[in-house]
């Protein structure tokens, strides 16, 4: 029987050989396409996957990967042992939280009170303004902020002089550094966070506010008791997903804040690894670094997205 | 819609319009003051307080950031890479995602999920150098284009398009004896220019904002993009000890704010032109990018 079961097994696959060679040869121009972007994932995804061996290295420039001493976990060891550790790892949560608690919100409210607005060119005009700094890069959000927070004649410290305050020194104190983080997030991306919430309260039922008004509901009950609970989901999703994002702060955003004075609220791990990798030469430690991050993120996207799905919305992979 | 005249509806309005009205200014007036100041003297930046319409209108500070090629080399630069990036990184991605539409191609899934796998986790800042480096892109142009070639998101995007293009096209195509290649270029790309245009936007405006791959592989300051040099003028010359490299024509003293400004709208315009066609698609593009890839 078995061998009856192994011959046909082998009838089949002499069968598919043919076939699957066949089908490539038809496709050839399609792998052909394929094969340009291939190429770009594996050069600059994939080897530098693997380019990951060296965080348990000493590596050398000029021994490369293959001749450096290999040194098991003595980077991770280190890592941990850093007292760097703990004000980074402080200042990644920290940063989320803020952002959690002071962005996340915002492009809800926007969207609600966008979504009451009847004249469609006012909604309009609006909606262009406040998308347009989406579009700028983070050098200039930053270079504005710091043209008008400037202790040399920035407009924001002479309205505090008009008004009888000190002068703040805003780009180089620690207490200022989240604030002005957070708002620039605000400033930049609140506007554009309200297109996927205003998508799906346009999909809304208006049947639903019109049951409501004849019921004698309010304004504000119509938005508390229909808008909201129909919203509802992709709120819950775009939460999870924000919080499998717990290590991606916005390198690029940080490194234009990151200075001298306010390194200690400031560096979070992709900093780091930049300066104690590029800037120093240490390419195995930063490595490491930069690795735990990876493994990390990558955790809690998986469990991020199990949730969601769990929670009986479609997952995004 | 019946309309709700209700007092306490209309009150609702009044402070619901008002609101946005305040947040839409907020959010625009950074941007008036800055361009506003870019016209005006330092000395009048220095008197006046709140700076939205200057009462001495002078090109000074523009004057004087183009009187040396920093910053016009700096365009040129931004310009150039986000012209010829643009065009290879449409071309990459048009061209695997159209391979990947295709149902019928063996294969297909595994290689999305090289593609999908690339979202979740990467080797990191410093093996990406490395690689880089080796490649000896470093101090060169293609630096700023190659090692980011394709956005895993775009193409995902561009290939759910294409595949809801009706597949009788390309069957009837097929019947008439066109190639692959021919389907591609001469019935999917013309019929996808809607797609096109967006993603073709999604990544002219990654390239003009790029700085940060600048700042990893370019030590060259002569090829530093707009972004980098504007970083320079204004993020580091405000007393702030975070790099060392400095610029030899500004390097004299620190800049005016009004300089400061000038560069900061030179930086930005292009983006303000081009806006009005970028809201249309971009906001399209938005809503593509949250179906499910």
């Amino acid at each position: 029987m078995r061998d009856t079961a192994a011959l046909s097994e082998m009838v089949v696959k002499e069968k598919q050989r043919p076939e699957l060679r066949r089908r490539f040869i038809k496709n050839r121009a399609l792998y052909m396409m394929i094969l340009p972007g291939f190429l770009f994932f594996v050069i600059f995804k994939y080897i530098p996957m693997g380019g990951l061996v060296i965080a348990f290295q000493d590596y050398q420039p000029y021994n490369g990967i293959w001749n450096s001493p290999w040194v098991g976990w003595k980077h991770f060891e280190r890592l941990f042992a850093d007292q760097m550790f703990v004000t980074i790892l402080r200042n990644t949560l920290l940063l989320f939280f803020l952002n959690l608690l002071f962005y996340f919100p915002v492009p809800i409210i926007l969207a609600l009170m966008l979504n009451e607005v009847r004249i469609n060119i006012f909604k309009r005009v609006v909606q262009t303004v406040v998308y347009i700094p989406h579009f700028m890069s983070w050098v200039i959000i930053v270079s504005i902020s710091f043209v008008m927070l400037s202790m040399d004649r920035g407009i924001i410290n002479e309205l505090f002089v008009m008004m009888g305050f000190e002068k703040v020194n805003f780009l180089m104190s620690t207490e200022w550094f989240r604030p002005m983080y957070v708002l620039q997030i605000i400033w930049r991306e609140a506007g554009w966070g309200t297109i996927i919430y205003l998508a799906a309260m346009a999909a809304i039922d208006p049947g639903l506010y019109e049951a409501a008004r004849i019921d004698g509901a309010s304004r504000l009950r119509q938005i508390w008791h229909i808008t909201l609970p129909s919203i509802r989901s992709v709120i819950v999703v775009l939460l999870i997903l924000k919080i499998g994002d717990v290590l991606e702060l916005g390198f690029e955003h940080i490194y234009l804040l990151l200075n001298s004075m306010n390194r200690e609220v400031a560096e979070i791990f992709d900093t780091y690894v930049f300066t104690a990798g590029l800037r120093q030469g240490q390419f195995s430690y930063s490595t490491a670094v930069g690795f735990f991050k990876s493994i990390v993120g990558l955790i809690l996207v998986i469990s991020a997205n199990w949730l969601s799905k769990k929670a009986g919305e479609e997952g995004i992979y | 819609m019946v309309q709700d005249k209700t007092i306490g509806s209309r009150i609702f309005n009044v402070v619901n319009y008002s609101l946005l009205l305040v947040i839409a200014l907020v959010t625009f007036l950074p941007f008036i003051h800055v361009i506003a100041g870019s016209f005006t003297t330092a000395g009048e930046l220095a008197t006046k307080q709140l700076v939205l319409v200057p009462t001495t209108w002078s090109l000074e500070a523009y004057r004087y950031i183009f009187s040396t090629n920093t910053v016009l080399t700096g365009l040129a630069t931004s310009i150039g890479v986000t012209a010829g990036g643009t065009l290879f990184s449409m071309f990459l991605t048009a061209l695997m995602a159209y391979g990947l539409s295709r149902r019928d191609l063996t294969g297909r899934r595994p290689i999305m999920f090289v593609v999908v796998f690339t979202m979740l986790f990467s080797g990191g800042i410093i093996p990406t150098f490395l690689v880089v480096k080796s490649m000896g892109l470093i101090d060169s142009y293609a630096a700023m284009v190659v090692p980011t070639a394709i956005n895993a998101f775009n193409l995902i995007i561009m290939r759910n398009f294409f595949q809801n293009l009706p597949e009788g096209l390309e069957e009837s195509a097929k019947i008439d004896g066109a190639s692959d290649w021919g389907i591609l270029f001469r019935i999917v790309i013309p019929l996808s220019m809607p797609a096109i245009a967006t993603i073709s936007l999604f990544y002219a405006v990654t390239y003009w904002n790029t700085y940060i791959t600048a700042i990893l592989y370019l030590t060259d300051a002569g090829k530093w993009p707009i972004q980098v040099i504007l970083r320079q003028i204004v993020v580091l010359s405000s007393g702030l000890a975070g790099d060392t490299s400095s610029m030899d024509d500004f390097a004299s003293r620190p800049p005016e704010q009004t300089v400061k400004m000038a560069v900061i709208v030179v930086a930005t315009l292009p983006i303000l032109l081009v806006y009005p066609f970028l809201q249309k698609h971009f906001a399209k593009g938005a809503l593509l990018g949250s179906i499910k890839g």
